[in-house]
């Protein structure tokens, strides 16, 4: 849409290089700020995901745990991922955490996928699936350091948290962002949340006592536009398994961009030899070989 | 080689033999049973479908195109497996049907090294030791096994996908499988090439499953004189001396 201004598109799957109109107009970059240290996992997120992407009802699973299913769906992007952890002294921590696509800078879903604009990273951060150019290959899956992307079987595609870029490119926050009641959730610029994260994690520090408190933006992956502060910024992986060093498989990148379009010009050789073959050398016939023109028999007189 | 697996190409082929017809004419030879024809048709087919079905999912931006064929590129991505499968399965047979033509031995090692003179069109005839299949043949069939190994290990991976295998193992996979597409791509120019104008007389073996005498002493004479008894060469030349006297007969008229 034209008044969609904030959502200029920064790279798409499927091709090398930057795409056209990038870089035109500066725009800021967003980010989503979770801080898992007052999130009190009521799913007001999760409810407000489900009814502004209008996705049908999701049978929930009881796992004697306080967290609605194992993990996301294709149809349920956003999930308190709960985990009783337990500290030395023997005391227990609930550990919430809003498990939801990262919007990594470098996102390893666009990475691995081969198909042309099924996976769009807007100038503002935000990476977005396009159904319509998806080809289920799943490759995003393997490509995606946080299990993200989940496949309908029934459409065949490929699906995840969008950030609402449809309420973002209207200069709204995200659903989630709006039904937090604890303030948990904040949404604004990476600089200023990244600064927000960074004076909440120096308060825990210093007021409350949490040592090793911090923020969670990985650089192995260029930052993301989801960021945590966390009571352990040391020990991600308490968070239910949020990764402490994320990477993308080295294997899409020298596959895709080098190996690929190399070698399968190369596949193309053997066509043209063969027809080079054929051209230069010609065919070769059981011998004896019948003469080139059978002499006419001559005039008879 | 196990006689079970003897005993069920045996089986095969005979039952085969009874549905498919090979009719050789005089100076004729058989080339391939029916059994053999069927495999071979079997795989060629589920070959395309797999290649057509996996260029759309190798490079969409290039190959979009195919997709509709098979409606559209996520019915691809999903009938892409049964294809590789019906490959796998049908070559498979193969492989058990030919495990002792394909055996490499010595004169395939001295064919291979008069490759240059044979593709260079220097030397009409194949060296006088070159069996049922030549030392090439026996390359492409060769890796093509190998191929189908790699296929169905990374293929089942690829298949059940990430969340069984791991990330790593798919990213892996994905590559292995398209090299080894990449090869079978290349290979199969060859082939058709080989096996249609770049030697006229070859595409019958696999449709009527009969060759020419003439075909099989040029090609194949190690073959030839185990079939026949007689020398390929001495052959040639004489089929050439009655060519001649035949020629004369005409223009001397």
């Amino acid at each position: 849409m034209s008044d969609r201004k904030t959502l200029q598109i920064k790279q798409i799957s499927g091709h090398s290089g930057p795409s056209a109109g990038f870089g035109v107009q500066r725009e800021p970059e967003v980010c989503k700020l979770v801080d898992t240290t007052i999130c009190i996992g009521c799913k007001a997120c999760e409810v407000a995901c489900v009814e502004w992407n209008d996705m049908p009802f999701s049978p929930t699973t009881f796992d004697n745990t306080y967290q609605t299913m194992p993990e996301t769906r294709w149809n349920f992007w956003n999930l308190i991922k709960f985990n009783e952890h337990q500290r030395e002294d023997g005391t227990i921590q609930w550990l919430m955490r809003k498990d939801q696509c990262m919007h990594c800078a470098d996102p390893g879903c666009l990475r691995a996928c081969p198909a042309d604009g099924a996976i769009v990273q807007y100038t503002n951060g935000i990476v977005d699936f396009q159904q319509e150019n998806c080809i289920g290959c799943e490759f995003c899956v393997s490509g995606c350091p946080y299990d993200i992307p989940k496949f309908n079987p029934a459409t065949k595609k490929v699906y995840k948290c969008t950030l609402c870029s449809d309420r973002v490119g209207q200069g709204l926050e995200p659903a989630c962002i709006k039904a937090c009641p604890t303030g948990c959730l904040k949404f604004g610029t990476k600089d200023d949340m990244k600064y927000v994260a960074e004076e909440r994690a120096k308060q825990l520090r210093e007021n409350f006592g949490f040592k090793d408190a911090g923020v969670y933006d990985p650089q192995s992956i260029g930052g993301t536009h989801v960021v945590y502060v966390l009571h352990d910024a040391t020990d991600p992986e308490r968070y239910s398994g949020l990764p402490s060093n994320p990477v993308i498989p080295w294997s899409y990148t020298v596959w895709k961009w080098l190996f690929k379009p190399v070698l399968g010009t190369f596949a193309l050789f053997g066509l043209v030899g063969v027809l080079l073959h054929y051209v230069a050398v010609g065919p070769r016939r059981p011998q004896p070989e019948p003469l080139l023109k059978t002499p006419l028999p001559e005039k008879e007189s | 080689m196990s006689t079970a697996i003897e005993r069920f190409d045996h089986k095969a082929r005979t039952a085969f033999d009874q549905i498919g017809q090979t009719e050789v004419y005089e100076g004729e030879l058989l080339r391939h049973r029916a059994y053999t024809r069927f495999l071979h048709w079997m795989v060629a087919l589920f070959f395309f479908l797999a290649l057509f079905t996996g260029f759309g999912i190798y490079m969409p931006w290039l190959f979009r195109w195919f997709t509709p064929i098979f409606g559209g590129g996520p019915l691809s991505r999903e009938m892409h497996p049964w294809f590789g499968l019906g490959f796998v399965v049908f070559f498979g047979l193969q492989t058990l049907n030919w495990l002792k033509p394909m055996k490499w031995t010595a004169a395939d090692t001295r064919w291979m090294r008069n490759l240059a003179k044979i593709v260079g069109g220097k030397e009409k005839h194949d060296p006088p030791d070159t069996g049922f299949f030549n030392g090439g043949q026996k390359i492409q069939f060769w890796e093509i096994v190998g191929g189908c190994v790699v296929y169905l290990i990374t293929g089942i991976i690829l298949w059940m996908g990430a969340r069984t295998f791991g990330r790593w193992a798919v990213a892996v996979s994905y590559v292995l499988h398209d090299i080894s597409a990449l090869i079978m791509l290349g290979g199969i120019f060859i082939h058709i090439y080989l096996s249609t104008i770049g030697e006229p007389g070859t595409f019958q073996a696999m449709i009527r499953g009969a060759v020419s005498e003439a075909w099989a002493w040029t090609f194949h004479p190690a073959w030839y004189k185990e079939v026949t008894g007689r020398d390929p060469l001495q052959a040639c030349e004489e089929a050439r001396r009655q060519d001649q006297a035949g020629r004369r007969g005409i223009s001397g008229k």
